[in-house]
């Protein structure tokens, strides 16, 4: 799982309303760098939490990205661009468990895929 | 010019997840034959539900292929082990996509909602007993409940709220599923629909339809006021006219 899905993720439990973002406990994480495409990424930066992928990203061990919401003049700067690609599609979370941030509720990820499903009483 | 798409002997298996099928075909067929519009639209994002081996979402990127780099694929299965063997097929041919075990698009609908610019569906589309549906093993490949629609009628409404503006949705029926009523249906939420492949085998009658976003359609229920209603608009007529192809498709083997 990428940033970039976790970034899109929020708990599906009924009833909750502040589901996002998953906090994440990570046992296994990897990398694998893919083409950098800045227009994908300007197209992304506005769709994207901000707070919720650096949070994301320096738990997983990465705290190259800024903290406050960058604004739009920094889509100019490929030094910024090239971190928010890295941050936000070459880190992976292979295993290891998503978390609901108002139940406490455990999602988990194996094999890089998180598991939403939910229990009858949850839905 | 020949596009490459998954090679059957590189799609993984299992004894619970559906391996491709005559509808998993037609559905490839349907994006081969669209490739050359598929390139020039240029989908960011691209979404599958229901990737069972991943045969068809490993296609897609196939045939986006190099050309569309700026492509992101996300695949989901209510069957745990689907999504397992759709990471095995995407690796065997060096592609890519986001996978998720979720029912539908649970988890992942409201964060990613409007940015789907191409969504591609096999759904479970066999009529069956109601109980059948809702399981995650590999009834779940086909258990359509009543005429097939149990969860066709479930996903609708989660591709029209994922789906961006530009947003394409491809999506296979049986002809048990009433795919006019289903146009008919989308067409209300502002969808234009055409048939891309329609095949018939002994057994069934397979359709693949497209719909798009057309904003000469009036959304029900949305009509902005002045005028009311319109007169009939351009997507009402041309649905109807791909009313007599549907209505000649037993004869048709
Ligand atoms: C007809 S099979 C198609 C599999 C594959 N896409 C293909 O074309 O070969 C339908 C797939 O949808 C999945 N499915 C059924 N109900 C679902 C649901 N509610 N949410 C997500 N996936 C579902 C099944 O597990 C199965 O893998």
């Amino acid at each position: 799982m990428r940033l970039l899905t976790h970034n899109m993720l929020s708990s599906n439990i009924k009833g909750v309303t502040n589901g996002f973002p998953l906090r994440i406990e990570p046992q296994t994480i990897t990398q694998k760098p893919v083409d950098f495409n800045p227009d994908f990424l300007k197209n992304m930066f506005s769709k994207i939490d901000w707070k919720a992928l650096s949070d994301a990203s320096k738990i997983m061990g990465y705290a190259d990205l800024p903290e406050d919401v960058p604004d739009q003049t920094v889509l100019e700067s490929d030094e910024f661009l090239k971190k928010f690609h890295h941050a936000l599609l070459e880190i992976h979370l292979e295993e290891g468990v998503l978390v609901c941030p108002e139940t406490g509720r455990k999602f988990p990820v194996n094999k890089g895929i998180p598991n939403m499903l939910l229990h009858e009483d949850e839905v | 010019m020949p596009s490459k798409i998954a090679q059957i002997r590189l799609v993984s298996s299992h004894p619970q997840v559906y391996p491709p099928c005559d509808d998993s075909y037609a559905l490839v067929d349907a994006l081969l034959a669209d490739r050359t519009k598929l390139l020039e639209h240029h989908p960011t994002i691209c979404m599958e539900v229901g990737c069972g081996s991943g045969y068809v979402i490993t296609s897609l990127a196939l045939i986006l292929g190099s050309e569309s780099q700026n492509a992101y694929y996300f695949a989901t299965d209510v069957n745990p082990d689907a999504t397992k063997v759709t990471r095995e097929t995407l690796e065997a041919h060096g592609v890519n996509a986001e996978l998720l075990t979720t029912n539908i698009a649970s988890g992942i609908e409201k964060r990613l909602s409007g940015m789907v610019d191409l969504m591609v569906i096999n759904p479970p589309y066999v009529p069956t007993p109601e109980e059948e549906v809702g399981d995650s093993g590999i009834s779940a490949a086909w258990a359509g409940g009543e005429n097939g629609r149990s969860v066709i009628d479930k996903i609708l409404p989660v591709a029209d709220n994922l789906l961006s503006e530009k947003g394409w949705l491809y999506m296979l029926f049986l002809a048990e599923n009433d795919p006019l009523q289903i146009c008919l249906q989308m067409n209300k939420r502002g969808f234009g629909s055409k048939i891309v492949v329609q095949r018939s085998t002994e057994e069934e009658t397979l359709h693949v339809i497209k719909f798009w976003r057309d904003p000469d359609i009036q959304i029900e229920g949305n009509e902005g006021g002045s005028s009311g209603k319109t007169g009939p608009h351009r997507g009402w007529e041309f649905l109807m006219s791909q009313i007599s192809r549907l209505s000649f498709r037993e004869t048709r083997q």
